[in-house]
């Protein structure tokens, strides 16, 4: 199983001392942040894309890139991509770069984005958000796995003779994941691609999760892709963790009181009953943390939601490391004594070379 | 007999309030009516003061929490609704429209539903007729023709006899025979999907 965290990349006024970081700041600490979750021993780093303020991280590629020179084990990943309003030629064409110089540490999640204005913004409508979802990723499909692609669709210029470059380092495509809260449609597309689909689990409540995840894995067996437990799935998790838990509730109370998204709203004991949300002990965490197997059946990628709210960045290290060093340990023994044989891991590049490799030899 | 459910929400906000008061004369004067028609109503009612909280969260959050959810899915599951707000500055008061605000747009499409009023004079009666009924219409509700309005005065008369006693049995009937009219009410999975992929993919 993987475990790594997820940034929004926002940039938030820290409310005990009422400063708020620059965006240079908050963008040599992400790179800081990523550095740190390999040193940890986390497996997965994954960034969102937003082009709005108060967020920075509008080129996720571009800082994947710069942290993939730095790091030598971690994968990187987006939290999500825009499949709607990014032209699928230019996705096919980054990511494809950024797997070269990471030697195939890149896989991406693709979603649909949190806000209306973004659409109009690179020439959309909003309210074809599915149908730009479903044509764009099918063109995207195509471009990392045909050399030369004609394609007309209803969104974008047609392609004549196209080849999309680089290609996919030893031709094979990054893994997808589809990220979504709420839209059965994703679910679908994910399990119709036999791709992996990943639930944010962290702003609705569990049995919402369930329901979706539930959905993937059924649809998943009905595409021939496999079982319903050997389906691809990744859970969001938001935690806070001291080594007595009262300190930790004591610390992060003014932090989610005024969180972008759902503070000024509800009480943090009413969200951490409502929703994964778990502040408190390493201990606490844990259990917490394999409890989501039981609605979710086994599962391949567990991403935590740590620098945000305006947390500063000494905290989101020690979080890191109590996460790195007293969590991750246990949650990666516990769940593998847990999982069945036949339930795969998530794929990798090497993995996926290794079985493309596997295949060759037989058919030769 | 026919089993059925009807759904009364009252967003008075005292304790006791008037508009619970009217809420419940009305709900008794529905299952009266129904069983009339050889119809067995099961009464839930939601105060929305007890769910006041919750909705301002689901506001602010995008779900609701459980004790709401469990409203919400009551009245996107019942047969008839009976929708009862005290009138605050010319219109129903601000949590009344929260809850209707959270409501799924399409849980109220051709139920019956009865919108009744409280107030301190009858000055606000039309209330009913500008703010509430328009705004089940837009929901596709199927409000009966009869509202349902009472002031202060009317606590006051003889309720056995008085004008607003015609008015809760007139319109529980006509919202009985809405009911009877009508096959039981059926809720769409939000999961379940309507289009196979290969059509989204065309």
């Amino acid at each position: 199983m993987q475990f790594g965290i997820f940034s929004v990349s926002d940039v938030t006024t820290d409310p005990t001392t009422g400063r708020t970081p620059t965006e240079h700041e908050r963008i040599k600490d992400i790179v800081t942040i990523a550095k740190h979750a390999e040193e940890v021993g986390l497996d997965v780093f994954a960034l969102g894309e937003h082009h709005n303020e108060p967020f920075f991280s509008s080129s996720p590629t571009t800082t994947l890139a710069y942290i993939a020179a730095q790091t030598d084990k971690l994968l990187l990943s987006t939290a999500t991509t825009l499949i709607t309003t990014n032209d699928p030629v230019k996705i096919a064409e980054d990511f494809a770069m950024l797997q070269h110089l990471s030697s195939g540490r890149v896989d991406l999640m693709m979603g649909r984005g949190n806000t209306g204005p973004v659409y109009p913004w690179f020439g959309k409508d909003i309210r074809a958000g599915i149908p730009l979802a479903i044509e764009n990723y099918a063109l995207l499909h195509k471009l990392w796995r045909e050399h030369v692609v004609d394609w007309q669709g209803k969104f974008r210029t047609p392609l004549q003779s196209f080849t999309s470059t680089p290609r996919p380092l030893d031709e094979i495509p990054p893994f997808v994941w589809h990220g979504s809260i709420r839209s059965p449609e994703i679910a679908e597309q994910a399990a119709f691609y036999g791709d992996g689909f990943f639930a944010n689990h962290i702003f609705w409540p569990a049995s919402h999760t369930q329901r979706m995840i539930e959905l993937y894995r059924q649809r998943f067996a009905h595409y021939g892709h496999g079982d319903p437990d050997q389906a691809i799935v990744g859970l969001g998790g938001q935690v806070f963790m001291r080594k007595n838990s009262q300190d930790a509730v004591k610390e992060f109370r003014p932090y989610f009181d005024n969180a972008p998204v759902y503070g000024h709203g509800p009480s943090m004991e009413d969200f951490t009953r409502e929703t994964p949300l778990t502040v408190g002990s390493p201990q606490q965490v844990i259990d917490r943390t394999l409890g989501f197997r039981d609605y979710v059946g086994d599962y391949q990628r567990q991403l935590f939601l740590m620098d945000h709210a305006g947390l500063p960045l000494k905290t989101v290290l020690e979080q890191l490391d109590i996460l790195g060093d007293e969590v991750v340990p246990v949650l990666r023994k516990e769940f593998a004594a847990l999982k069945p044989a036949h339930v795969p891991d998530a794929p990798t590049h090497a993995s996926l070379l290794a079985a493309k490799t596997a295949k060759e030899k037989v058919s030769a | 007999m026919k089993q059925r459910t009807l759904v009364v929400v009252a967003a008075g906000l005292s304790q006791p309030s008037s508009t619970r008061l009217l809420a419940d004369q009305l709900s008794a004067a529905a299952v009266t009516a129904a069983a009339e028609r050889g119809i067995e109503l099961h009464v839930t009612t939601i105060e929305l003061r007890d769910l006041a909280h919750d909705i301002t969260n689901h506001l602010l959050t995008g779900f609701p929490p459980g004790a709401l959810k469990q409203a919400l899915d009551a009245v996107a599951g019942a047969d008839a609704v009976i929708a009862v707000s005290p009138i605050f500055t010319a219109s129903y008061s601000g949590l009344f429209k929260s809850f209707f605000d959270v409501v799924d747009k399409d849980a109220l499409v051709d139920k019956p539903v009865l919108i009744a009023a409280t107030a301190g004079t009858a000055r606000h009666s039309l209330a009913l007729e500008h703010a509430l009924r328009p705004l089940f219409a837009y929901l596709r509700a199927v409000v009966v023709p009869t509202s349902v309005f009472a002031a202060t005065d009317d606590w006051g008369a003889d309720s056995a006899e008085g004008f607003l006693q015609s008015r809760i049995t007139r319109a529980a009937a006509e919202l009985a025979t809405e009911v009877d009219r009508r096959e039981a009410a059926t809720v769409t999975d939000p999961f379940a999907l309507t289009v196979s992929f290969e059509d989204l993919l065309k």
